[in-house]
């Protein structure tokens, strides 16, 4: 019976010992996740890096070459509110996600929409904007087309930009059509101008900006856009505090009605156009 | 012999060390698992090529068609260069120092964005008349040194017996200034394989833009770039291999 008693005290008394020691680790795992997510080691260094790609009117340069456009004005003011400083990394569209990946910058803001693919590799915000593919067309090639099964057949060429959400609806709503993928929006555009495709397909309002630029050559087939993605912040997977922070912000600014404003000036004024000639 | 082994094991064993500790610190997410798809495809047809495979087809029809333009170009840029015409060395000149002074990249922009509307060329042909061009300027300067490092007897010895400019260069100089060039002309010929890669910019469907096709859509990054370069290694080795054997063929025993 004595002996009995002992072995159990023995038992309850590791169990204890393990107990505690179990708490103490995951309290030190969390620390340290805490210590090693992205927004904290922003604040450390005091400096925000963003990936993004110059993209017309979400990002650009201005006269005198500084980055200005709608994802410049939330990336300011996420950093402002943060109470760090901004860096932007402009980076090639299709090698943007691997930047990201090997910590080349701490998000990216450049108007990514939320994609299955993309998703698996990254993590998302919620929504801060939404954004949608449009098309325009050669006038002479596409003559007549209204529709968008005109254009979702062999014998017509559409270009989009490599990588972008425009590129992933061309595969998806134009199975038929021949598509070819460039690494940049001007020789997307200069393809449809030299009359070699039919159409581009790209995110709004870039289709309806070209038309207005060009309008002996292009025109729009069909109005406005025909999909509708969410864009949020993409981050690296595993960052919780990270995210929910981006989350806040967004939710914070979104009551405020800042975001509706921004969006807004950039994309249905052109106040701004004077700051580019 | 043996030390040399143990050094060579050695510095083998470091180097993929490093690589190891290289890609495990990246904090990377590898998927080698979902690459073979890519590389050949298993349909209910039968076993067919993936698209990096039929990337590689496209790279070698690029590359072949480019090369014998190149050398073709090469040649006669070389000869005129070597000719008494001064109308013809000056064309020469002008096409060997623009075109070797300026990036390729931008010349396949100029020649697709810019000639071919004008001229009707495809997308392939643009390509092509690109690379032939830019490489054909070093070929040119290959085939010039061949032809100048041929001793003057060779030459005086030729005409003496009654042989013409061109039968001169036909049996006498250029068989032995293609045996001395072959060496520069494979390195030449990789380097064309190697460029030819600049073709994805403008959309055609290399091995590169297979690649980075693939890499748009799944975003199998390093995974995809690595087998790409493995790809464009087997194709210059197999080059590299094949002259090696006709440089022994060639050969002359002294």
């Amino acid at each position: 019976m004595n002996r009995l008693h002992i072995l159990f005290m023995a038992a309850v008394a590791i169990t204890i010992v393990f107990g505690v020691s179990a708490v103490a680790v995951s309290a030190d795992l969390q620390q340290k996740l805490i210590e090693e997510s992205t927004i904290e080691q922003v604040a450390k260094r005091g400096l925000l890096r963003v990936g993004m790609s110059t993209f017309v009117p979400w990002a650009m340069t201005d006269k005198s070459g500084n980055l200005i456009g709608f994802e410049i004005d939330v990336a300011t003011r996420l950093a402002q509110d943060m109470g760090v400083k901004v860096e932007f990394v402009p980076t090639k569209w299709a090698g943007v996600i691997p930047a990201l990946l090997t910590g080349k910058f701490d998000v990216i803001i450049g108007g990514m929409g939320i994609l299955a693919q993309r998703n698996l590799k990254v993590n998302f915000s919620i929504p801060y904007d939404h954004s949608g593919v449009a098309i325009v067309a050669h006038k002479q090639l596409a003559g007549g087309f209204s529709r968008l099964e005109d254009f979702d057949r062999s014998d017509v060429t559409v270009v989009a930009r490599l990588g972008s959400t425009a590129a992933a609806a061309a595969n998806k709503f134009l199975p038929k059509a021949q598509k070819r993928f460039f690494d940049d929006e001007s020789q997307v555009i200069q393809e449809v101008l030299n009359g070699k495709a039919h159409a581009l397909l790209a995110g709004a309002p870039l289709p309806t900006f070209q038309a207005l630029k060009y309008p002996d050559k292009l025109f729009l087939p069909l109005p406005g856009t025909f999909t509708k993605e969410p864009i949020g912040f993409a981050v690296r997977k595993g960052d919780v505090d990270t995210l929910n922070f981006f989350d806040g912000w967004i939710r914070v600014v979104e009551a405020e009605g800042w975001l509706a404003e921004r969006k807004h000036y950039w994309f249905e004024t052109n106040v701004w156009e004077s700051l580019l000639k | 012999m043996a030390a040399d082994g143990l050094k060579f094991l050695a510095l083998a064993a470091l180097l993929s060390g490093l690589m190891i500790h290289a890609t495990q610190g990246l904090g990377y997410h590898w998927q080698w698992y979902r690459i073979p798809a890519y590389v050949v495809a298993t349909t209910p047809a039968g076993i067919v090529f993936g698209p990096l495979l039929r990337g590689v087809g496209v790279t070698l029809q690029i590359t072949a068609v480019s090369l014998v333009l190149a050398f073709l170009i090469g040649l006669t840029t070389a000869l005129m260069r070597l000719s008494g015409s001064i109308l013809g060395r000056l064309t020469a000149r002008t096409y060997l120092e623009l075109v070797r002074n300026t990036p390729l990249l931008v010349q396949i922009f100029f020649i697709y964005f810019v000639l071919s509307p004008v001229l009707q060329l495809s997308a392939f042909a643009s390509a092509v008349l690109a690379l032939s061009l830019f490489e054909g300027a070093y070929v040119s300067e290959i085939f010039r040194a061949g032809i100048l490092s041929i001793h003057r007897g060779q030459w005086e010895a030729a005409f003496s017996s009654g042989l013409d400019t061109w039968h001169t260069y036909r049996r006498v100089i250029l068989p032995q200034a293609v045996r001395n060039i072959l060496p520069p002309l494979t390195s030449q010929a990789i380097s064309l394989i190697k460029d030819s890669a600049l073709v994805s910019t403008i959309a055609i469907y290399d091995l590169t833009m297979q690649g980075q096709a693939i890499i748009a859509e799944t975003y199998l990054v390093f995974e995809i770039w690595f087998t790409v370069a493995a790809l464009y290694l087997v194709i210059t080795l197999a080059l590299s291999l094949t002259v090696a054997i006709m440089e022994k063929k060639l050969a002359v025993t002294d």
